[in-house]
């Protein structure tokens, strides 16, 4: 039985079933009824849930449960200092104050109590007791090049991926829309920019190549191979075979090699997965056809997959957070900003509906 | 002494009575307030302690359009309202 975190416009749902037959996949609970839900984890560590609600009225605040559900209390939500009123961040033209919380990440196995908070505008915060404080990482929000760092996706640059390394939870790796691709090796004491490789199309020439005007839209790490990192891109498909010291160009697929999500196989470092859409401007399924698009060979092929999702006249889009698979590799979910919802049992091939009517999906993680 | 009153909606996620705090500039008039529901804080006050851009502070009938320096001296008999601005779906 897989279990579903969705969170979306007007709450969070819990999505339960397994296979491939409609009726085993239900609803199971709705929670935060009305508020936006901007990321979730489930938390491998503890099997506690973390959810991050974005009211419009009075600011993002942070609930966990540690029984699935069925009580959920208020923690601290991360928060900016005080925004200095003499020195160079006197004049920051950013706003020290959390819009929206856009990643959650669990920290190692052996860091109990380690979460990182990817927000809006693009500060990184940490938590060393379960989420109820939080510390702006003041090495990556001092690098110079962060004034440099423009919105995608929003008005204000922000922190959509965070990935710990399995290997060493020191090492950590994030992605900025836009300001590129950003690791560090001693847990968050200092950063390096690494997004060597990426083309940014948008800028100007002579600045297409500069690795803090890249915008990822979303970066996963294959679990098995952790040196494998795959990238949607604002423009383009990248992988790096060598933890993103350099990236590599995927040769566009058909239809499209824009989107926002990626998914790769935990096992696998030659398999991932992409929801393209018709272009940045256009950003609609091509045709009006919704496709999955696989990678068996890192990026050599593709195949398109449609069976089971909308073949005319859709205009679903995947945000950078509603496509995920399991940890068995072979089950995925999907869901758009027009409320569909599917699954697939069978590594992306064919695809079933759940729902035509959840609210507009921001995430979707399997718990 | 000064009346606080928080609006249904935030009650609805943490609930906060009717506080009768000393007169003063509204922003100790608030923090006074909110002495018994600290928790409430981060629902009227952004991170850098301005009154949030959706959340509306009135003195009896009067809406504040200061949210930052909150130095509207309160006189005793005041009654402050912190309710929700209206804005979109």
């Amino acid at each position: 039985m897989h279990t579903l975190l969705i969170g979306t416009r007007k709450g969070l749902f819990t999505v339960q079933g397994q296979g491939d037959t409609p009726s085993n996949w239900r609803i199971a609970a709705h929670h935060f009824a009305g508020e936006p839900v901007t990321q979730v984890l489930a938390d491998p560590r503890d099997g506690s849930w973390l959810a991050a609600l974005r009211m419009g009225h009075f600011g993002v605040k942070l609930r966990k449960s540690t029984n699935q559900g069925a009580q959920w209390t208020e923690i601290a939500a991360p928060a900016f200092p005080p925004k200095p009123s003499t020195g160079p961040d006197a004049s920051d033209p950013t706003p020290w104050s959390v819009d929206m919380l856009w990643s959650l990440t669990a920290g190692g196995p052996d860091q109990p109590g380690t979460l990182w908070a990817g927000c809006l505008p693009a500060g990184l915060f940490r938590s060393d007791d379960g989420g109820h404080s939080w510390a702006l990482n003041m090495a990556l929000w001092n690098q110079p090049t962060r004034k440099g760092w423009a919105g995608g996706g929003y008005d204000l640059a922000g922190i959509h991926s965070i990935l710990v390394d399995p290997r060493d939870a020191q090492h950590i790796t994030l992605a900025v829309s836009s300001g590129g691709v950003w690791q560090s090796r001693d847990v968050g004491a200092s950063w390096s920019l690494t997004s060597r490789g990426m083309r940014a199309l948008y800028m100007p020439e002579g600045l297409q190549e500069d690795g803090n005007a890249q915008d990822p839209h979303c970066m996963v790490q294959c679990a098995a191979q952790p040196d494998v990192l795959w990238v949607q891109h604002h423009c383009g498909i990248y992988r790096s075979p060598d933890g993103g010291l350099q990236w590599q160009r995927i040769a566009a697929p058909a239809p499209s090699d824009f989107g926002f999500p990626v998914a790769c196989d935990p096992h696998n470092p030659l398999r991932a997965w992409f929801v393209p859409a018709q272009s940045d401007g256009c950003r609609i399924p091509v045709g009006g056809q919704m496709l999955v698009n696989r990678t068996d060979d890192g990026g050599q092929t593709f195949q398109s997959f449609g069976q089971g999702l909308p073949s005319a006249n859709a205009y679903h889009l995947v945000y950078r957070h509603g496509l995920d698979v399991s940890a068995d590799g072979q089950t995925l979910a999907m869901a758009s900003t027009t409320g569909g919802l599917w699954v697939s049992s069978d590594a992306g091939e064919r695809w079933i509906g759940v729902s035509n009517d959840l609210p507009p999906v921001a995430v979707v993680r399997f718990a | 002494m000064v009346t606080v009153e928080f609006a249904p909606s935030l009650r609805r996620h943490i609930d906060a009575p009717i506080q009768q705090v000393p007169a003063g500039p509204l922003r100790a008039v608030l923090d006074a307030a909110l002495l018994a529901t600290p928790a409430l804080a981060h629902y009227v006050f952004d991170d850098q302690h301005a009154v949030r851009k959706h959340v509306a502070v009135f003195i009896n009938q009067t809406l504040q359009h200061d949210r930052v320096r909150l130095d509207r001296v309160v006189v005793a008999g005041d009654k402050v309202l912190v309710v929700q601005a209206l804005s979109g779906g």
